[in-house]
């Protein structure tokens, strides 16, 4: 057997596939969250409250009305998207003209009471969710049984990265939604709505959140705690692949999540810490993140 | 109307006065229970408002003459400093006179510090650490419902007996999780059995547990053992069974509760081995106090904590009102003495405390019902096997608590 220190290379192989998963989560909530301080310049900290909402609205579906997984992919981030929608409405669009910190406060109450609410309704031990049928079946990558339902996760969300950068860097409406960040004024000034530009693109980023909380619902325990888990570890990707670049926070979301799973095999008490390490050491060389410009 | 400033700063200083001047100490008549437990985080389905509704039944059914009882309840977050402070309040400002359930070992632990510098009582019902008997055992301090040792045995025991002898643990990486780990490797290598390995993940924070359990695998053991609790329990359990784990090895969940088992749902949890002190459809008796309990909580059935929770408060007014209102207010190790005294006898337990203050009564392995065996949605244990209170628990000398004479 091949062993790299000490650890023998089928093993890793699995390890740096589940890394791979963890990193497709981390790159979908860290797009939305990238796309939305790109463009707003909102610290949006109800990003994990919205995560956790896909995946209980995916639930709620199933069990109230018996619509399933597929479509609740689908209807899920179109519900949660249109709550994100009237979020930036009533909330955060009277805050654009603030410091940054209120926007982090006001999100981050929002984050608190979304989950409240849930946590009170629904309990905390968290609701059964299945995977889909079609699924369910491990598939025999010669290294490991990797679940055919995570494989479909990383696809999924390897999609809908690239179609958001695609949207954003090569089509008309993405060039208006880059120059509205450049230059808000002067965009408006060329008669594009850029308000209802902005309310948009909370909803849009929102949706992503809430897509990410669907894919999560069967791999999770779909309970009120999911997305604060994960609210902070994506932060630091962001962080790390520069504050609104959108294909740093792909490229670090990925890669962030195969160092963490290579942690977890060398030594997983640290598998937390891990990514503020790397946080710090990137800070201290390239300040404004790996894809940012300074 | 204008306020002026003077008179406002006036009527914040009158508004402030009856805090400052209240008595410090309540109202020599009446008895103060606090219940402080996790009432937000993983831990609030299998603690929190259910163990307060518990008490308070106690409460009212016992209907104690001569005094009355106030019931009060906090948020410890997990957080042993959290958890300190709120004794420390509650048992120096508030006047409280007993401190029960206190889940999440870490947070026991630093609580049954403050009940023992204040001769104070403490009640642990929802922590798991087996510490609390050994090296930080207090006179003041009662360890109820279940602990580490018991789990350990229990459970642990039969998986060996069943030839399970080889095991991989995956802990969750605090007082808790390791406590119930050293346990566990000691039954298993008494019985002959070995451990090939552990991963110690963080805590709290980790949700995806699938690195792990590949690991788990990789090592060849027989059985995977889950030194963990609450959420990550489930999120074990349900990564396990999609990764095919379940099929190839046995999964010994070593603390699980009925509430987490509710929470998986029958066709993953089915199969599993679990060990508690108490579940509702246990006997005419558990039965008959779940039926009092259910329209306090009607969504959530009481386990073996909450139950304890219960019987706990039970056992302590009992003693309250055996040796009178002002001696019990004196001392927690007195009334920690008096309820050693006496035999536990209601409807969710049946049993004794140890002069270590352990509860001694016997512990339960169930089995998790296949799907098609379950009648309704709490309907999820068949029982395996019973240990007598008498074996289920840690021999008195062997915790080597500082107090007790051999």
């Amino acid at each position: 057997m091949i062993m790299i220190f000490g650890k023998p290379l089928l093993l890793l192989y699995g390890q740096l596939t589940l890394g791979l998963i963890n990193g497709a989560f981390y790159a979908l909530l860290s797009l939305g969250l990238a796309i939305i301080f790109g463009l707003l310049n909102i610290i949006n900290f109800a990003h994990g409250a919205l995560f956790m909402l896909g995946a209980f609205v995916a639930w709620a579906l199933l069990n109230y009305l018996g619509i399933g997984y597929w479509p609740a992919l689908l209807l899920a981030p179109i519900i949660v998207g249109i709550f994100g929608v009237v979020m930036e409405k009533t909330l955060i669009n009277k805050l654009y003209k603030l410091d940054h910190l209120y926007g982090l406060l006001l999100t981050f109450g929002c984050a608190l009471i979304i989950e409240g609410l849930v946590r009170n309704a629904f309990g905390s031990s968290g609701m059964p969710y299945a995977i889909p049928a079609v699924l369910s079946r491990p598939l025999d990558l010669g290294f490991m049984m990797l679940p055919a339902y995570r494989a479909w996760v990383v696809v999924a969300a390897a999609v809908v990265c690239l179609a958001t950068w695609l949207v954003i860097e090569k089509t008309p409406l993405g060039s208006t939604l880059r120059a509205a960040t450049e230059n808000a004024a002067l965009v408006q000034a060329f008669g594009v709505n850029v308000p209802r530009l902005l309310t948009l693109t909370y909803g849009a980023g929102v949706a992503l959140a809430a897509f990410a909380g669907v894919l999560a619902a069967p791999i999770y325990s779909v309970n009120p705690n999911m997305g604060s888990n994960f609210i902070i570890t994506v932060f630091a990707v962001v962080v790390i692949g520069g504050m609104g670049s959108i294909l740093g926070s792909i490229v670090t979301g990925f890669g962030l999540g195969i160092v963490e799973g290579l942690t977890k095999v060398y030594y997983p008490q640290a598998s937390s810490t891990v990514i503020f390490v790397v946080m710090a050491i990137v800070l201290l060389a390239r300040p404004a993140g790996l894809f940012g410009r300074a | 109307m204008k306020i002026n400033r003077r008179a406002l700063l006036g009527a914040a200083a009158t508004a402030a006065l009856p805090v400052a001047v209240r008595p410090a100490r309540a109202q020599a008549n009446s008895i103060k229970i606090g219940v402080m437990n996790d009432m937000s985080g993983p831990y609030r389905d299998i603690s929190g408002p259910t163990s307060v509704a518990a008490v308070k039944m106690a409460v009212d059914e016992f209907a104690a003459k001569g005094f009355s009882v106030d019931v009060l309840s906090a948020d410890h977050q997990n957080k042993p400093d959290v958890g300190a402070s709120i004794a420390g309040q509650w048992y120096d400002r508030d006047g409280v006179d007993l401190i029960i359930d206190v889940p999440t070992s870490s947070v026991a632990l630093a609580v049954a510090g403050v009940a023992k510098q204040k001769n104070k009582l403490l009640v642990v019902s929802g922590a798991a650490t087996s510490e609390l008997t050994a090296g930080a055992c207090a006179p003041s301090v009662i360890h109820y419902t279940y602990d580490t040792y018991m789990l350990a045995k229990s459970t642990g025991g039969a998986t060996v007996k069943a030839g399970g002898d080889t095991w991989y643990f995956v802990t969750a990486d605090y007082a808790f999780g390791k406590q119930l780990q050293s346990d566990t490797t000691g039954f298993v290598t008494a019985a002959g059995g070995k451990v090939l390995g552990s991963s110690l993940y963080p805590f709290p924070g980790t949700t995806d547990f699938s690195s792990f359990l590949v690991q788990a695998q990789a090592s060849g053991a027989k059985v995977l053992g889950l030194c963990n609790a609450g959420a990550d329990t489930v999120n074990s359990i349900k990564q396990a069974a999609e990764f095919g784990i379940n099929a190839k090895m046995q999964i010994a969940a070593m603390l699980m509760f009925l509430n987490d088992v509710h929470a998986l749902g029958l066709d993953v949890a089915k199969g599993l081995h679990l060990t508690e002190s108490f579940y509702w459809d246990l006997n005419d008796r558990s039965r008959a106090f779940t039926k009092r309990f259910l329209p306090r909580m009607p969504n959530n059935y009481p386990n073996m904590a909450h139950a304890g929770c219960y019987s706990g408060t039970l056992h302590f007014l009992q003693a309250v009102t055996d040796m009178g209102l002002p001696a019990a207010r004196q001392s927690g190790t007195a009334i920690a003495e008096r309820m050693k005294a006496m035999p536990v006898n209601d409807d969710a337990f049946q049993g004794s405390i140890r002069q270590d203050g352990r509860g001694l009564f016997n512990s339960y392995l169930f089995e998790v019902k296949q799907p098609s065996e379950s009648k309704g949605p709490w309907d999820l244990y068949k029982l395996v096997q019973t240990t007598p209170a008498a074996e289920a628990w840690r021999p008195l000398a062997d915790g080597h608590c500082y107090y007790v004479k051999a």
